[in-house]
């Protein structure tokens, strides 16, 4: 067995810290200080960070430590340390997307998200490793460098968030923020053991997020509790001006329900992901969902399986509808205006050949994808089938939530592989979403809650899925998954 | 070749065989005078300094979102409907290709789904010209070409200057309807007219903000085959507009003539040159790749916005002719030079309070193309009728007339000053006291409460006491005596 | 057309879509992108197997219309701190490289 740095919630999870700093038991800066000991103790094993933010850290501490000297009210995330995602723009510090295109690059300004977030006291620490521009499933595909799983340092922490993941489970930071296009979170989050979200499409804005797919992505929390999750969410959704697709409406109250168990409460099995129809997800996350299931039938929820058939096109319209998106997101990266620029003896000349050193092989392999599928004669054939394709989905799930309050699946194929195992066959790679993608495709809310481990010791997520809007009820059944979990592990010994 | 001598600036322009037919269609972009840009709260200015109404959303920075002005889609849609269009939902749509001074390198534009179809306009002219669209987009940044002569395939780099990027446009595609160069200037006028009277843009061909482009094929008159047409850009003016087609048509029958034939593409007006250019070379097919805009909305347009819109719109300069025309007594073309200049309303208030129409428009056309200055309609009107009641010369009203438009003094005082004699007031009571006796029912309209009937019934009192004084009266002391007879 | 009949992603097309993306790819990468790309391609002809006549595209999941804002000014960025991050400025403005020749 190698090596296993682990450590969630090394100084307590947001909720402990934040009510010690506001009631002055600690301080903010102590709280920096012990998390940015343990990163600078295990950063150089795991790789969480593409880029540190010490001395921007220990001046916000201050700050908030100030404020609470003042007797001023320090929010809902005073000293709170927070690792984001490096596609999320902060004014003046770097922002790459783990590509060599935006290597050094300061934006002028702030994601909506991390505005909401230091608003309420919480502290960016850092700026986390992902697959470039968020294409992938391992952490593998950043210009920087593979981000290891902190569970075991030879595996991958899964991706395209695998550095927020990872950076949750070394106790890094008791929080961190990612975003899921195609299940960027959720896949992470069951592969580092930590809790996951994705919220509705449209609940949290996505302004300052650097697009790779714009009508599937969304941003969420990684954090080691449902609760933790439920604050988190509370904080970063609502309507934003800034944003046209953001959903007309306040955060959803997804902690008013956390302990109000799941008795009277329909849960439905995934058919398609609960064994034969879509083929490749291993013996020991099939027996997790089960025992998930199996623990809230024994909390007083009807379980049952349901069939989303469409399900199983998820895939395949994801890799037309994702890259057609990308491929025009990622246009701007023409060494015009801010980035890598290469040489050309004209515009044209200069545009390619910045792209070309810029961009890594994942990157190009889905720009060229897009550009395909998007290209004239083929652009009903690929793009608009899979669009329509996604409105299939949708009333598949919708006509489920019709006899469901929430649904199950896994949310992710197996525990975390080993470095290197998937990067040859792209195809391969992309399967590891095929739980995770259809939610993205129909806008619906889903997470990933920890339920154990698999027969190699690795933490197994359980997807928990909701119809739109329907965190609440999500959030709930999350939350008795947890106690679930916990009361089993008192009722063996506890670790 | 024959040229006639008082052809102007337009003297090389090569005639067009009457064998030969042009098919032309304009594409016009006219930029809306919002406040702010199209997807940004920057200022939709004109001449500011390099790069300074700029953002992370207008600059395409990495993580920027696009949100819609509305105010940029009302103006739309209120041109929309002035070119009588069907007004539908709208749908953003992003247009793919890569340009240094475009900062997504897409372009945020309408497909499939404009927001306004199928529509026309008549020219002044009266040739009906049907539109095919008239879509929102957005505007690109500015580029200067630095180094060698100034033109491009000399230059050594480029500058660009983003404060442009994102302004709103309005992209005006008319169908292939257009046969002539004259007909496409009056195209181009006609609708110029229109954005002007709604005041959606300033429509100024000089500084950019309306621009227009011209898709040029010939065939022989009387076939209806479309043979290949290549598009010209640059057009700076609308003499230009019929200078450009008229020499681009030539060119595609010089080919024809020769036993050759153009190829597809896009040229560019040299002004100095008197020709059009080859434009970029293009390696490959354009490809679009076009998709709906997943950052931005569609755009469905209420019932009651669309009232709203339609009751917003003012007299369009067709509906200003006809009426003009109607007062006046004159042909609807021959009202178009006061149309055009924005006069109509001026004319029309003239006429009403007495004037004689022809008279109104000959002045207007000839003596105040500089504008009508501190002349009022009903001064103007007063003047007239001294003219047409013969106490001035048609030289004597000009002199009295060019004072006037600078001064605003009143015609009676001014023709007194330079040796008219004015009217006895008391004179003037009684006459008016007759006319009242005489015309009762005018009277009653007069004092009557339709605003709109009894200021026509002042044009005709006044117009009588004019008449009957030969323009000796003073209008206003005219107008002072109506109104105490009215009040007392 | 590809929609009614499958056809492999060709070696040519491949360059082309190379060249509209943008992007300078070296022979192998090209061989392997045909390869690659074409079996993302084939697995995309599942699709096929779904009737979706009639069935409406989703373009945005929320279904939202008419997203609008005021026409009102808004501050702008601070100019330096943008042109900071260019790769190359003059004059307040963005140096690139001549533009492909326009005129003949
Ligand atoms: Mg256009
Ligand atoms: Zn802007």
């Amino acid at each position: 067995m190698s090596e296993n740095v682990a450590h969630p919630a090394a100084f307590g999870d947001a909720a402990a810290i934040a009510s010690s700093v506001a009631a002055g038991e600690r301080t903010a800066s102590a709280v920096v200080d012990e998390h940015l000991a343990r990163i600078d103790e295990h950063e150089d094993a795991v790789h969480a960070f593409n880029t540190l933010m010490a001395d921007e850290a220990r001046a916000a501490a201050a700050a908030v430590d100030e404020r609470i000297a003042a007797g001023e009210t320090p929010g809902r995330l005073a000293g709170v340390p927070v690792a984001l995602k490096d596609n999320m723009c902060t004014r003046g510090v770097a922002t790459t997307c783990s590509s060599k295109i935006l290597e050094g690059w300061k934006p002028p300004y702030t994601a909506t998200v991390i505005d909401r977030l230091v608003a309420e006291g919480a502290i960016p620490v850092g700026k986390t490793n992902l697959d470039e521009f968020a294409m992938g499933s391992s952490t593998e595909n950043s210009a920087f460098g593979a981000t290891k799983n902190p569970y075991d340092l030879d595996k991958v922490p899964g991706g395209s968030s695998g550095g927020s993941a990872a950076a949750v489970a070394a106790g890094f930071a008791p929080v961190s923020l990612g975003s899921d296009t195609g299940g960027s979170i959720r896949q992470p989050a069951s592969l580092c053991g930590v809790v996951g979200v994705k919220p509705t499409y449209g609940a949290v804005s996505r302004y300052g997020l650097i697009a790779f797919a714009s009508s599937l992505d969304q941003i969420g929390p990684f954090t080691t509790s449902v609760a933790d999750a439920a604050l988190m969410y509370e904080v970063i959704a609502g309507d934003d001006p800034m944003d046209s697709t953001a959903a007309p409406q306040p955060a959803l109250p997804v902690s008013s329900k956390l302990g109000a168990g799941v008795d009277g409460l329909r849960v439905g099995i995934i058919t398609e992901m609960a064994g034969d129809v879509i083929e490749g997800i291993s013996a020991d996350v099939l027996a997790r969902l089960r025992a998930a299931a199996d623990a809230l039938a024994a909390a007083g929820a009807t379980v049952d399986e349901v069939s989303v058939p469409s399900t199983v096109y998820g895939l395949p319209a994801y890799y037309m509808v994702a890259p057609a998106e990308a491929s025009s997101n990622l246009a701007r990266f023409d060494g015009v205006r801010y980035g890598l620029r290469a040489d050309g003896t004209n515009t044209a000349a200069m545009n390619t050949a910045s792209r070309t050193a810029g961009f890594g092989a994942e990157v190009k392999r889905r720009i060229m994808l897009g550009t395909y599928a998007l290209s004239a004669g083929y652009r009903d054939a690929f793009y608009g089938k899979a669009q329509q394709i996604r409105t299939r989905i949708t009333e598949d799930f919708d006509r489920a939530y019709e006899s469901f309050d929430v649904l199950l699946s896994p949310a992710s194929p197996s525990t975390a592989f080993a470095l290197g195992d998937k990067t040859a066959d792209p195809l391969t790679m992309y399967l590891n979403d095929v739980c995770t993608i259809p939610s993205n495709l129909s806008g619906h809310p889903a997470m990933s809650v920890p339920f154990g481990v698999g027969d190699d010791g690795l933490p197994i997520g359980v997807q928990v899925l909701a119809p739109m809007m329907g965190e609440v009820v999500m959030f709930q059944v999350a939350a008795a998954l947890e106690q679930a979990m916990a009361s089993d592990a008192a009722s063996v010994g506890g670790a | 070749m024959y040229y006639t001598v008082d052809r102007g600036p337009d003297v090389h322009e090569p005639s067009i065989p009457d064998d030969w037919e042009l098919v032309v269609g304009l594409e016009v972009h006219v930029e809306l005078s919002t406040k702010t840009k199209l997807f940004c709260g920057c200022a939709n200015a004109f001449g500011s300094e390099p790069n300074t109404n700029i953002c992370p959303t207008c600059l395409g920075l990495p993580g920027s979102l696009p949100v819609m002005n509305a105010a940029a889609i009302e103006s739309a849609m209120r041109l929309g409907r002035a070119l009588n269009c069907t007004v539908s939902p709208g749908v953003m749509a992003r247009k793919n290709y890569t340009y240094p001074d475009m900062p997504k390198d897409f372009q945020t534009s309408q497909y499939d789904k404009p927001t306004n179809h199928d529509g026309w306009l008549d020219t002044a002219d009266g040739v009906r010209i049907n539109i095919e669209r008239a879509h929102i987009e957005e505007d690109t940044g500015k580029s200067t070409h630095v180094g060698g002569d100034g033109r491009i395939s000399s230059a050594q780099y480029s500058l660009i200057d983003y404060n442009r990027a994102g302004v709103p446009l309005l992209e005006i595609v008319s169908c292939p309807d257009i046969r002539t160069a004259e007909e496409a200037k009056a195209y181009v006028s006609e609708l110029r007219g229109i954005v002007l009277a709604l005041g959606v843009s300033d429509a100024k061909m000089e500084e950019g903000s309306m621009r227009v482009d011209a898709n040029v094929s010939v065939r022989p008159r009387g076939s209806d085959e479309l043979r290949t047409r290549c598009e010209i850009k640059n057009i700076n003016s609308i003499s230009s507009v019929g200078r450009a087609i008229q020499h681009e048509a030539k060119r595609h029958i010089d080919l024809y003539d020769s036993g050759e034939r153009p190829i597809q593409e896009t040229r560019h007006w040299d002004e100095e040159a008197g020709r059009t250019r080859p434009g970029r070379s293009k390696e490959n097919e354009e490809d679009y790749r076009y998709f709906p805009e997943p950052d931005l909305t569609p755009l469905v347009p209420t019932e009651a916005e669309l009232a709203a819109i339609d009751a917003s719109i003012p007299v369009l300069p067709g509906a200003q002719r006809t009426a003009l025309a109607e007062a006046a007594g004159i042909e609807t073309v021959d009202a178009s030079l006061i149309v055009e200049r924005g006069d109509a309303g001026f004319a029309l208030d003239a006429i009403a309070a007495g004037a004689d129409g022809g008279r109104v428009v000959v002045h207007l056309n000839n003596n105040l193309a500089d504008g009508v200055g501190k002349l009022t309609p009903e001064s103007f009107a007063a003047l007239i009728n001294m003219e047409t009641g013969g106490d001035l010369s048609s030289t004597q009203t000009k002199e009295v007339l060019a004072e006037m438009v600078e001064t605003g003094g009143a015609a009676a005082d001014i023709a007194s000053a330079k040796g008219f004699e004015a009217m006895d007031t008391g004179e003037l009571d009684d006459m008016i006291d007759e006319l009242i006796a005489n015309n009762a029912d005018q009277w009653a309209r007069f004092c009557g409460d339709d605003e709109g009937d009894a200021k026509k019934m002042a044009g005709f009192f006044t117009g009588q006491i004019m008449k009957a004084t030969k323009g000796q009266a003073d209008g206003k002391v005219v107008a002072q005596i109506l109104n105490s007879r009215k009040n007392g | 057309m590809a929609d009614t009949d499958p056809q492999p992603l060709s070696r040519d097309e491949v360059a082309h879509v190379a060249k509209l993306a943008l992007l300078d790819l070296t022979d192998e990468e090209i061989d392997l992108f045909t390869v690659q790309l074409g079996s993302v391609i084939e697995t995309a002809h599942d699709m096929n197997n779904l009737d979706l006549e009639g069935v409406e595209a989703t373009h945005h999941p929320l279904g939202l219309t008419n997203v609008t804002r005021d026409d009102v000014v808004r501050p702008s960025v601070d100019r330096d701190e943008v042109l900071s991050q260019a790769p190359e400025v003059e004059e307040d403005r963005f140096k690139v490289p001549p533009a492909l020749g326009e005129d003949s």
